[in-house]
């Protein structure tokens, strides 16, 4: 089947893509940021975190779920989008205990870039403070439950070469955790590690023995603030 | 009748805390007590946690010398990554700690001396209050003000050279640092315009020393009279004797020099030193095992450090340190208000380290980290600005923190400060009906002699509200003055 070209709008301008690229995808390559948190390239996405939600044909709809078509008329920026999004970080920020001062993850976070970005100074809703505990049991990293968004970027691409995932889904409800899959530690290389806690877009992962590594002012986002890299692209 | 008279907050110190004095029906004082009123946890709450978090968590119960936990907590992760102590990291990393370090001294000793002391020292400890404070000195001597303001400013911009922020930054790790001091970084300060360079700050310092003995010639009995009272004495010191405040051995003399510990490596402070809890304050009272809690306690800080060591290692500071110790014809000096002169003593001693680390080219080397065999439990003493502060931790397989201990500077001065409190009630208020400001106030330059970090955290100095009440035997109050 051979794709096709179609002509849609976004934030009131006129854009051609192929048919069946995603929304966030066809945003990125043309320089508009949308946020994302659950979202990478080239990864099947989920739709887990809502943080990319934009109006459709003014529905509200998440933007790497929904493929773009022709006529679509799609809005990224409007002040109740960047409202709702806000709150998502809000929600995200309440229903866990995220102190960024001593995170190690500090300077180098999604949710705190975004958080940053969208000039979140207090949540809007009341802290939970809820119990969670650290798991430290493997001897390369540390998952801490505390900071964790549930986002499954770890379950859906820190694989062995048979495809068996590190990490999964542990109780159910709001009681809901990713878990990693201590069977499966002592396949769990250096490398691997790395790339886990690299992908991890909060501290919920920790690679042993390695924090604060990087010099304050020189951690990704103390550079470059986030999604200016892709706003970048056409300026 | 009998009163209770309570002094809460205590102003110009870092914290809170609060004094109550006891009066008997002649009105002579039978009990006084520093309270220490603040709750802080960390030793609990910092359990579970990674260990290597650690520098960077502990940190926070300060805002004034976090620096001092940072890296008290980082050299006790050099020992459970396997670095050990003393020559166990690499010479890079143990120069851009120690210029961190004393860096942070330095600030944190002018901050004290020109923002917390001097209004004391300018106006007398009976002024009107409403001048007798750092705004009041910024009006009376301009230049002494300034002083103040950019020596701190020069240790916090060093500061955040070397650990990436000002206050709390990340720059120690276990087994070393996470960065250098590269040229250009290093530049700003040896070649920086006057006065944010090290010479100028030398110069400065000086003349700080000058102004207190300038002080103490014309107050020569107040100084040499004011809060005194025999006590034992505790720091760091060098392997040679010499002042060090960054790494040593824990040495420890009585009042007349008679060495107690003997350099005692800090990996075993727990079989000399012992803590005693009281119900009336949140703050432990460190004491000398051997000696037991009634005698064994003892002072830390600039005073105690000047009167454990031997020497100190730069020639200004000596320089000055040799007349320090004349004053008392080489005997350990147990003058409370001697503390101010000692300190300013480290503040010039922490130029000199400060200048010659700048020239020291091995700040911009490569070996940051060193690590060996790993152990599960580790001590980090250093000689924060307030004294020696230790930190303790013991880790479990995981790599979770399942013990801390620490104990801050502040902490051991406890018992000192205590019997400083009671020594002046006793001068000051045995007999008097009233209770004036200025009485008050000689209570509160009792315990400002010891820079207190009451609660180790990062709180306002100057003019804080002032609370104080006289009760009856009967707990009824029957007097209260407040000042906003």
């Amino acid at each position: 089947m051979t794709s096709t070209v179609v002509k849609f709008m976004i934030d009131g301008k006129e854009y051609l893509a192929k048919s069946g690229m995603y929304i966030i995808d066809v945003a990125r390559e043309s320089g508009l940021f949308i946020p994302t948190l659950c979202n990478m390239v080239g990864v099947k996405p989920k739709g887990a975190c809502r943080i990319c939600t934009v109006s459709v044909n003014g529905r509200y709809m998440t933007a790497c779920t929904t493929p773009i078509s022709e006529g679509m008329d799609v809005k990224t920026n409007t002040p109740d989008l960047i409202d709702l999004r806000k709150a998502i970080l809000d929600i995200m920020f309440v229903e866990g205990n995220h102190f960024c001062p001593v995170c190690e993850k500090s300077g180098k976070c999604d949710l705190q870039a975004l958080a940053y970005r969208y000039q979140i100074m207090v949540p809007r809703f009341p802290y939970q403070f809820p119990k969670r505990t650290i798991d430290a049991q493997n001897p390369l990293i540390v998952k801490d439950h505390n900071r964790c968004i549930l986002c499954k970027r770890c379950i859906r691409t820190i694989k062995d070469e048979q495809g068996r995932s590190f990490f999964a889904f542990h109780k159910r409800g709001h009681k809901i955790e990713i878990s990693i899959d201590h069977n499966m530690s002592d396949l769990m290389t250096d490398e691997i590690a790395h790339r886990a806690v690299d992908i991890c877009p909060t501290g919920a992962l920790l690679k042993k023995e390695n924090g604060y590594q990087t010099p304050i002012n020189d951690r990704k986002y103390e550079r470059t603030a986030i999604g200016s890299d892709i706003e970048q692209i056409h300026q | 009748m009998s009163q209770k008279i309570t002094i809460e907050p205590v102003t110009r110190v870092e914290g809170h805390g609060k004094v109550t004095i006891h009066l008997d029906d002649e009105g002579n004082v039978v009990r006084s007590r520093l309270h220490i009123v603040e709750f802080r946890g960390f030793e609990r709450f910092v359990q579970g946690r990674p260990y290597w978090e650690a520098p960077v968590l502990v940190q926070r119960l300060c805002g004034i010398c976090p620096v001092s936990h940072h890296l008290a907590a980082a050299k006790a992760l050099d020992v459970i990554v396997g670095a050990g102590t003393g020559n166990g990291l690499s010479h890079t990393a143990e120069k851009v700690r120690r210029l961190m370090h004393y860096a942070q001294i330095f600030q944190s000793h002018a901050l004290h001396f020109f923002h917390l002391a001097s209004p004391d020292l300018l106006f007398g400890i009976d002024a009107d209050p409403k001048v007798r404070n750092i705004v009041g000195v910024a009006r009376q001597n301009k230049s002494l003000a300034v002083q103040g303001v950019m020596m701190r400013k020069f240790g916090q911009e060093l500061i955040k050279a070397t650990a990436g922020k000002k206050i709390h930054g990340t720059g120690a790790i276990p087994g070393g640092v996470n960065k250098n001091l590269n040229d250009e970084e290093r530049d700003i300060f040896v070649k920086g315009d006057a006065p944010m360079n090290p010479e100028a700050m030398i110069v400065w310092a000086e003349s700080a020393i000058d102004f207190f003995k300038d002080y103490y010639r014309k107050n020569k009995e107040f100084i040499d009279t004011f809060s005194v009272f025999p006590s034992n004495h505790l720091s760091l010191v060098r392997k040679d004797g010499a002042l060090d405040l960054y790494h040593g051995l824990i040495r420890a003399i009585d009042s007349e020099g008679k060495i107690i510990l003997h350099d005692i490596d800090y990996q075993e402070y727990f079989n000399f030193i012992h803590e005693e809890v009281r119900s009336w304050s949140y703050m432990k009272f460190p004491y000398i095992a051997e000696l037991g809690e009634d005698v064994g306690w003892y002072r830390v800080g600039p005073l105690a450090r000047l009167n454990t060591c031997n020497f100190i290692p730069t020639p200004l500071a000596q320089k000055e340190f040799e007349k320090y110790k004349a004053n008392t014809k080489g005997k350990p000096n147990n003058m409370c208000m001697h503390t101010h002169y000692a300190r300013l003593i480290e503040l010039l001693h922490a130029a000199e380290v400060i200048r010659d680390l700048l020239n020291d080219q091995e700040l911009q080397g490569d070996e940051l980290v060193r690590k060996g065999e790993k152990k599960h439990e580790g001590i980090g003493v250093i000689e924060a600005p307030r004294g020696t502060l230790f930190h303790h931790y013991r880790i479990n397989d995981n790599d979770q923190i399942v013990m801390a201990n620490l104990i801050v500077s502040t902490t051991h001065n406890n018992e000192p400060m205590n019997h400083a409190v009671n020594y002046v009630a006793k001068t000051w208020m045995t007999g008097k009906k009233e209770i004036t400001e200025p009485r008050m106030n000689a209570v509160e330059v009792a315990i400002r002699a010891y820079d207190p970090c009451l609660s180790c955290a990062t709180h306002a100095f100057g003019q804080m509200p002032l609370d104080i009440s006289l009760y009856d035997a009967h707990e009824q109050l029957i007097d209260q003055k407040k000042k906003d």
